[in-house]
C-alpha cells in the first residue's frame, strides 16, 4: 500500500535559455541518474528560444525513455505572435506523447482530446478543475501559490474525477510573465533585438533592492523568486492529501543530487534534518522558501510550521 | 464604426453617480471583498449599495458591470457564486469574469446575463478568446495592455465577440491574472485576495540624508533623494540592481500612466467596441474630468468632427505617460 500511494518525482522544463549542449548533458545525467519519474521538456517561456532545442529534442526524448522515464510536452505559456499561434497548435497535435497545455489557445487547440493542465493554466479551485477534467484535462498541476487548505480541497475533486495532482516542491517559483522582454531590456535592447542574452544567466538574472537585498530573478520575459521554493517537509503532507506528483524544477545546480534527497526523503531512507541538510550543500547557499504552501509571503521560510 | 463606448471606473457608490453624470455608457465596479481585483479598503459596493446603484444607473441609460475577476482559491468558490447570484438578482447587464469555474456557473446559472472576459484571464489570441467565446458565450473580451493596433486589428477578424480595450490609467507591465510579484512579498495574493502592493504593507523611510525610501513590507522598492517625489512602491515599477546596472534602474517599467487618447480614432477604426478607463481606486474628481474629456472626444470622433485631443493629453499632464505596446512592438 505504502508503494502505490507513494508521490511520483518529476522533472519540470528548462525554464531557462540553456545552450544545446548543455541541455543533452543535462539529460543525459538525468537519464542515467536521477531517479524522477516523469520529464517535462519544451521551451514555456520565450517562443524565440524553441529553434534552439528543436533539433536535439528527438535525441533527448529517446534517450529519457530508453532509461524509462515518461516524457510529457510543454506548450508556451504566453501565446500572441503568430510563431507562437502555430506552435501550440502543432503540440497539440501530438499524438505520440501525453502534453501539458500553458496557455489558452492550446486548450482550444486540443478540443477534448486528453492533455495536462500546467502551472500558467490558474487550476486555483475545484469548479475550474472539474470543468477542465470535463474537457480532457487527465493531470493538473496547480498554481504555486495556492496555499496548504486550498490544494488539500482541489486534490480530493482532482482526484474524484480520476485526474492525476502535481504541485512543485523545488526550485525558483514562476511569479510573473510579461509581453516584454526584461532581459533585453537590463542590456538596452528590445525583445526583437535581444541577441539571446538571457543566455548568459543560467539560473536567472538577480534583481537587488537598492539596500542590496536580492528579491527577484528575470528569466526572459518571466520574473522568478530570489528563493528556491522547498517544501521537502511538506512533502508528506502532500501525499496524505493525495498529490500524485511532486515537481522539481531545473535550475543550475546538481538536479541529479536534488532528486536522489527528494527520492531518499520520501523512501524515508533520509530523515527530515538530514535532507534539508544535504539539499542546503546541493544549492550552495541559495535560500529556500515555502511561504505560499503555508499562507504567508512566499518568500518566507515556516520552519517546521506543521510537522506531520 | 464601432459604437466605441466608455466603460469607466465606479469604485464607491458615489464615484459611479459621477461617472454616470459625466456621459459614461457603462460603468464597472464589485463587492467589498476577494471577488474581485481592486479589493482595497474603502472601496467597492455593498450589496445594498449594489442594488441603488445598478436602479441609478439604469435610469440613466447607463449599464452596469460588476467584476467578478479574480481567481477562488479552492474551498472558497461559493463566495464568488454568491456574488453573481446577488448581481443577477440586482439586474446588472453583464458579469467581467476571468476564472474558468466562475464563467461556467454563470453561464449555466444565469444564461440571460451578458459574460465579459477580464484582463485577468490573459486571453491575448484569436483560439484563446475563441476558447472563452465557444465554451461560455463570452460576448467581448477586454484585450491584454500588450497589442499593437494593427494585431487589434488581426484578432477583430478572427474572434466572434466584441473587442475592449483599455485606453486610460494604470499601465499593467505583467500578464494580469499571471502575476503573484505581491503575494511574494506580502503574503497577500492578487489573483486570489484581488490586492497589488496593498497600502497596508506600504512604508516610506526617511533618511539622515534627507532621502526617501519607499517600501512593501519592508523590500525598498525604489529610493529617492531630497529633491525628488517619492512614488509609490508598486512592485513591477520599483527600482533594482543587476549586475549590469549596479546604478539601479527600472527593470520592468518607469510609473508611467497608459493614455491612448491620440490613438483613439485608430483604434475605433480597428473595430474595438468600447474603451475601458482604469481607476477604481480614483477621487471622484478625476473620474468626472477623465470620463467628460473622453465623452466628448468620442462624440466628436462619432460625429464626424476632429476631436480635441490636447485635453486628454493635458489629463496626465505633469506624469509620465506612454502609448505602450499599443503604439510600437519595440515596447515589448
Amino acid at each position: 500500500m505504502a508503494v502505490t500511494n507513494m508521490a511520483k518525482l518529476t522533472l519540470g522544463p528548462i525554464a531557462y535559455h540553456w545552450s544545446a549542449e548543455r541541455r543533452r548533458d543535462f539529460y543525459a545525467c538525468i537519464a542515467d541518474e536521477a531517479p524522477v519519474d516523469e520529464v517535462y521538456l519544451g521551451e514555456v517561456i520565450c517562443s524565440k528560444r524553441a529553434p534552439f532545442q528543436e533539433a536535439e529534442l528527438p535525441t533527448i526524448i529517446e534517450r529519457l525513455e530508453r532509461a524509462g522515464k515518461q516524457v510529457v510536452l510543454s506548450s508556451l505559456a504566453e501565446v500572441m505572435l503568430k510563431r507562437e499561434r502555430k506552435a501550440t497548435e502543432d503540440l497539440a497535435a501530438i499524438d505520440s506523447h501525453e502534453i501539458e497545455i500553458n496557455n489558452a489557445a492550446g486548450l482550444y487547440a486540443c478540443g477534448k482530446r486528453p492533455h495536462r493542465i500546467g502551472p500558467f493554466m490558474n487550476a486555483y479551485n475545484e469548479a475550474t478543475i472539474k470543468w477542465m477534467a470535463h474537457q480532457g484535462a487527465t493531470h493538473v498541476v496547480l498554481p504555486t501559490e495556492l496555499p496548504a487548505p486550498a490544494i488539500a480541497v482541489a486534490t480530493r475533486a482532482a482526484r474524484d474525477l480520476g485526474l492525476g495532482v502535481e504541485v512543485q516542491v523545488f526550485g525558483r517559483a514562476s511569479l510573473a510573465v510579461s509581453a516584454r522582454c526584461y532581459h533585453a531590456r537590463a542590456h538596452g535592447r528590445t525583445k526583437d533585438n535581444c541577441q539571446f542574452v538571457c543566455e548568459d544567466d543560467t539560473d536567472g538574472m538577480p534583481l537587488i533592492t537598492r539596500d542590496d537585498r536580492p528579491i527577484l530573478r528575470v528569466n526572459g520575459i518571466q520574473t522568478q523568486s530570489e528563493s528556491y521554493i522547498d517544501l521537502m517537509p511538506e512533502v508528506k503532507r502532500l501525499a496524505g492529501d493525495g498529490v500524485t506528483h511532486l515537481r522539481l524544477m531545473p535550475q543550475a545546480v546538481d538536479m541529479v543530487a536534488v532528486a536522489q534527497v527528494y527520492r531518499r526523503a520520501l523512501e524515508r531512507r533520509l530523515d527530515l534534518s538530514e535532507a534539508e541538510a544535504v539539499l542546503r550543500e546541493i544549492c550552495g547557499g541559495a535560500p529556500f522558501s515555502n511561504g505560499f504552501f503555508h499562507g504567508e509571503a512566499g518568500y518566507r521560510r515556516i520552519a517546521n510550521a506543521n510537522p506531520v | 464604426m464601432s459604437l466605441a463606448e466608455l466603460i469607466c471606473p465606479a469604485g464607491t457608490p458615489a464615484a459611479l453617480r459621477t461617472a454616470v453624470d459625466a456621459g459614461a455608457d457603462a460603468v464597472y465596479c464589485g463587492f467589498q471583498d476577494a471577488t474581485n481585483a481592486r479589493n482595497f479598503p474603502g472601496l467597492n459596493f455593498t450589496p445594498d449599495e449594489l442594488a441603488a446603484s445598478v436602479a441609478y444607473a439604469h435610469e440613466k441609460g447607463t449599464k452596469v458591470l460588476l467584476a467578478l475577476n479574480t481567481y477562488p482559491p479552492a474551498g472558497k468558490v461559493d463566495l464568488w457564486r454568491q456574488a453573481a447570484d446577488t448581481g443577477a438578482r440586482f439586474g446588472v447587464d453583464a458579469f467581467i469574469v476571468a476564472d474558468m469555474g466562475v464563467a461556467d456557473y454563470i453561464a449555466r446559472t444565469h444564461p440571460g446575463i451578458r459574460l465579459h472576459l477580464s484582463v485577468q484571464a490573459a486571453a491575448s489570441s484569436p483560439e484563446a478568446i475563441r476558447y472563452y467565446c465557444e465554451n461560455f458565450g463570452v460576448k467581448r473580451v477586454v484585450l491584454p495592455r500588450i497589442l499593437t493596433i494593427p494585431e487589434i486589428r488581426q484578432i477583430r477578424e478572427e474572434i466572434p465577440c466584441e473587442i475592449e480595450t483599455f485606453i486610460f490609467g494604470n499601465h499593467g507591465l505583467m500578464v494580469e491574472g499571471r502575476c503573484s510579484l505581491t503575494n511574494y512579498l506580502t503574503g497577500q495574493s492578487t489573483n486570489m485576495d484581488g490586492v497589488c502592493s496593498p497600502a497596508s504593507d506600504v512604508e516610506y523611510v526617511r533618511h539622515d540624508d534627507g532621502s526617501m525610501s519607499s517600501q512593501i513590507a519592508g523590500f525598498t522598492i525604489d529610493c529617492f533623494g531630497s529633491d525628488e517625489k517619492a512614488g509609490y512602491p508598486t512592485i513591477c515599477k520599483g527600482r533594482y540592481t543587476a549586475p549590469h546596472r549596479p546604478e539601479g534602474y527600472y527593470a520592468f517599467e518607469e510609473p508611467i500612466s497608459l493614455n491612448l487618447s491620440r490613438l483613439l480614432p485608430e483604434l475605433i477604426e480597428a473595430g474595438v467596441h468600447a474603451f475601458k478607463i482604469e481607476g477604481r481606486q480614483r477621487s471622484k474628481s478625476y473620474v468626472r474630468n477623465v470620463v467628460r474629456a473622453f465623452r466628448a472626444a468620442v462624440d466628436d470622433i462619432r460625429a464626424g468632427r476632429e476631436a480635441n485631443i490636447a485635453d486628454l493629453v493635458a489629463l496626465t499632464e505633469g506624469q509620465k505617460q506612454t502609448q505602450g505596446a499599443f503604439e510600437t512592438k519595440k515596447w515589448r
